[in-house]
């Protein structure tokens, strides 16, 4: 399957990387794809997630052709 | 229940009553709440000149357009309104409007409070600010909104 990863605002920066395309035979929990998409970077605890424009936890299972986005707390407004 | 993310500058003011007219329903409610959030030219202490503000393009419309709905379920409202700026921002520029309109003043405050309050906590926007020396920092969290009186004496 193929996931879509998306970083956003200083995740980004820190990261240098707005997007990566993840391909796994496996299933994958957002933790893990964070871990694949990062490089084995802990994820740090303050970062929220979403899969498809959802907000969902890390214990969450992704699905072929899913876009999953992490992002820093928020601050519009 | 109109949710606009727009690069363009806007006036707030001028929106409310261009919605009021098009939404047509004088004499259907007996009151309009709003907020209105503006650029500011400092924040924690430091003097800031101007601000970037980006956003998750479709995630946010869609979270937006959820939270509309959510409060039109919690109270009983004739119409909602979120604007909500995104890019380039200057000093003195609007940011943000939430707007609810309802029969009575208590539906329609509470429904604007927690309009923005809400947004400013799981709205995926995110400002990055030019400080007065030119450096460029990302804004961390945002404040609570609840506000303690201070008491007056004499």
């Amino acid at each position: 399957m193929t996931i879509t990863v998306k970083f956003f605002a200083s995740l980004r920066e820190q990261l240098e990387k707005s997007e990566v395309k993840l391909d796994s035979v496996n299933a994958l929990t957002v933790a893990q794809v964070w871990t694949q998409a990062c490089d084995e970077v802990p994820l740090p605890s303050h970062v929220l997630m979403a899969v498809n424009m959802a907000y969902v936890d890390q214990h969450t299972v992704v699905q072929d052709g899913d876009e999953v986005a992490f992002f820093p707390p928020v601050t519009g407004g | 229940m109109p949710v606009i993310v727009t690069p363009d500058p806007f006036n707030p003011w001028q929106a409310l009553a261009d919605h009021e007219q098009q939404l047509n329903q004088q004499g259907h409610y007996g009151a309009v709440a709003s907020f209105v959030g503006t650029m500011r030219n400092h924040n924690e202490g430091v003097g800031v000149q101007s601000m970037w503000l980006e956003h998750y393009p479709s995630m946010t419309e869609h979270y937006l357009a959820q939270l509309a709905q959510r409060a039109q379920q919690q109270w009983s409202l004739l119409e909602v309104l979120i604007i909500h700026r995104v890019g380039q921002i200057e000093l003195g520029q609007s940011i943000v409007l939430t707007a609810a309109w309802s029969a009575h003043r208590a539906e329609a405050l509470a429904a604007c409070q927690f309009l923005i309050e809400d947004l400013k906590f799981n709205a995926p926007f995110w400002k990055r600010e030019t400080l007065q020396d030119g450096q460029q920092r990302w804004v961390e969290k945002n404040t609570s909104g609840v506000c303690v009186p201070s008491t007056t004496e004499g």
